[in-house]
């Protein structure tokens, strides 16, 4: 009843403050630099400008990175003020010698680039195997504690990967396997699985209650009702986490530096490219090539699901 | 869940106890396969790395790179926000452009800063000497320190140290900009249309309606940005290797570790960072609660 009320009520009011406007405009002299018009019209500039400036200093360093691995480093040298590349300088060489084989004379990214999907693949799908049981049971189960493993999932996930860097390093010396790749997941593992917990946990509370309930009255066990009622309702989330822990894989350094420097044929992308690129002897243009290898899957992998993951990402912000 | 608990009590808390029980011994590089966990403990390793003022010129380095990159990532981030706030055409486009610095592997944006500011054909060393008129290129990431005349006086500035916590905030602002875009997309409309009617020209209505409602958001960040960058160690070892005045805490910690080959007092170094860390947070979180806003 009172929602027809207020449309009603409301018609007046703007009448009112219509004729209070035009009572008033004789009594203050017409000024049309006052504060308020002169601040909106610079704002509406300066933003503009403001979107100009972030859009240029975000996408310059990536289109500088692909003009560069298109072009031989001799036109590079010759004309370094140059910003395109003209159709007789354009080349695919570049990404040729950085794909090839050593063998073959290249730089061997094309088994860089096996290395990291392996890595980071095996990361996704082993940190959400143990991740999902886990984030449900902090999400449903009472259990004692339940608050403090919350927040210990969370001091997990922002420890300073330099601290845990040095006992991962000692340990996984003794377990000889440091210098293979199957370490390196498992390192990855232990540093995704916290904050896959974390976010899943954020999801998981999301799917009422009422609707597991009714699961288990049908007759379903706890795992049938994790399996048949709530997962498929995350399902999306749960993808989004997947990919995260992807990218946290992909675009990982420190521990890759440490396990697997003296390993050539076991490098990841990330590690061959800050090897390589400290040598004199590898054109520069041939390692642009190499960056773009490394940061497209990335991009790709994150524009197809970046509503998923802004989303997940900021959930707690929302709140305030 | 006692499984989970368990991995995770493994991977965590068992690497932090070892960490801090290799603190205090004797152990090199050569030895970790085959020493026992159990050896006599010692303070040598805290006194060597307090002996050489090199800990608290690397402390004092870490700070200012802390404090320079949280508060210029979180403005950048702040500015970005409040422009792409209201709907445009072509806002989405805008808005995954300015996700590309925090997206990209750290290997391949340093790489390309690197060339980028290179002194011998790095596009940004030509632009200035052919637009802004410079008269050399300057050497960004090697250069220690340059004097800059300006009002009649020199002033000293950190060239590198500078370049690495522009860097910071480039990286990292697109973080602040998306929670700081979500709080913007929550907040009511109505206290600023209220705001309006009442006068409020658009720079007091940011200052005293808006910017008060993001402070828990920007504490927030404040927090979250410094922990991590703190202890930051990719960004400065791929962009300078921690030369020409960049030699952040992380990095000795890394130069223990490989160069000197002594595990004990790597870790021994990391400990210390860890704890000046916990300290700061804790000051931080007591500031905090005096100024009554929560988290």
């Amino acid at each position: 009843m009172s929602a027809h009320v207020t449309p009603e009520s409301a018609a007046p009011t703007t009448q009112q403050a219509d004729t209070t406007q035009k009572a008033s405009s004789p009594s203050t002299p017409r000024r049309p630099f006052n504060r308020h018009t002169v601040e909106r019209k610079t704002l509406s500039i300066m933003r503009w400008a403001v979107i100009g400036f972030f859009l240029l200093i975000t996408l310059l360093p990536f289109y500088y990175m692909v003009l560069l691995s298109l072009k031989p480093i001799e036109s590079l040298l010759r004309n370094p003020a140059s910003i395109i590349v003209t159709p007789t300088e354009f080349t695919l060489r570049a990404y040729e010698q950085v794909l090839a084989p050593v063998s073959a004379g290249g730089q061997g990214f094309g088994t860089f680039l096996l290395n990291s999907a392996f890595v980071a693949v095996s990361a996704v799908i082993l940190s959400l195997l143990v991740a999902v049981p886990g984030a449900y049971a902090v999400a449903r189960l009472p259990f004692f504690g339940h608050r403090q493993v919350n927040a210990l999932f969370l001091a997990a996930y922002l420890f300073p990967a330099i601290v845990m860097a040095i006992p991962l390093f000692v340990l996984f010396t003794r377990l000889g396997l440091r210098g293979s790749l199957v370490g390196l997941v498992l390192v990855y593992i232990a540093q995704t699985v916290p904050v896959a917990i974390y976010m899943l946990r954020n999801y998981l509370e999301t799917v009422p209650v009422s609707v597991e309930e009714a699961g288990l009255v049908d007759g379903l066990s706890r795992i049938g009702v994790l399996r048949r009622i709530s997962l498929p309702l995350v399902l999306p989330s749960i993808m989004a986490t997947g990919l995260f822990i992807f990218m946290i894989a992909w675009n990982e350094f420190l521990f890759a530096l440490l396990f697997l420097v003296e390993r050539r044929d076991s490098w990841t992308v990330s590690l061959g490219l800050s090897q390589l690129s400290g040598s004199a002897e590898i054109p520069t243009t041939v390692l642009m090539a190499g960056s773009v290898v490394l940061t497209l899957p990335i991009l790709i992998v994150f524009f197809s699901t970046e509503r998923l993951l802004t989303g997940g990402l900021t959930a707690g912000a929302e709140k305030g | 869940m006692s499984p989970t608990l368990l991995i995770v009590l493994a991977v965590v808390v068992l690497p932090l106890l070892w960490s801090v029980l290799i603190a205090f011994q004797q152990l090199r590089l050569l030895e970790i396969g085959t020493a026992s966990p159990f050896r006599s403990l010692s303070l040598d390793n805290f006194e060597r790395v307090f002996a050489s003022g090199e800990l608290w010129t690397s402390l004092g380095t870490t700070l200012v790179y802390t404090a320079g990159s949280v508060i210029l990532s979180i403005s950048l981030g702040l500015i970005a926000a409040m422009a792409v706030r209201k709907p445009f055409r072509g806002r989405t486009f805008v808005r995954a452009a300015l996700l590309l610095p925090y997206v990209a592997p750290v290997v391949a944006v340093t790489f390309v800063w690197r060339t980028m500011l290179s002194p011998q054909f790095g596009i940004i060393n030509e632009a200035g000497q052919s637009l802004f008129g410079w008269a050399q290129p300057i050497p960004f990431l090697s250069e220690a320190q340059r004097t800059l005349g300006a009002f009649g006086a020199e002033f000293p500035i950190p060239t590198a140290l500078l370049t690495a916590i522009a860097f910071e905030g480039w990286r990292y602002f697109p973080f602040a900009f998306l929670f700081l875009m979500a709080r913007l997309g929550a907040l009511s409309a109505e206290t600023e249309e209220a705001a309006l009617v009442d006068g409020a020209s658009p720079l007091q209505s940011f200052r005293y309606i808006v910017l008060p409602q993001l402070m828990p958001v920007i504490a927030l960040l404040a927090i979250l940005r410094t922990i991590w960058t703190f202890n930051e160690f990719d960004d400065i070892f791929l962009l300078t290797g921690g030369a020409a005045g960049t030699g952040v805490a992380s990095v000795r910690v890394y130069e223990f570790l490989t160069v000197q080959r002594n595990v004990g007092a790597a870790s021994a170094q990391s400990l210390v960072l860890s704890l000046v860390l916990i300290l700061m947070l804790a000051i931080y979180m007591v500031l905090l609660r005096k100024r009554g806003e929560r988290l």
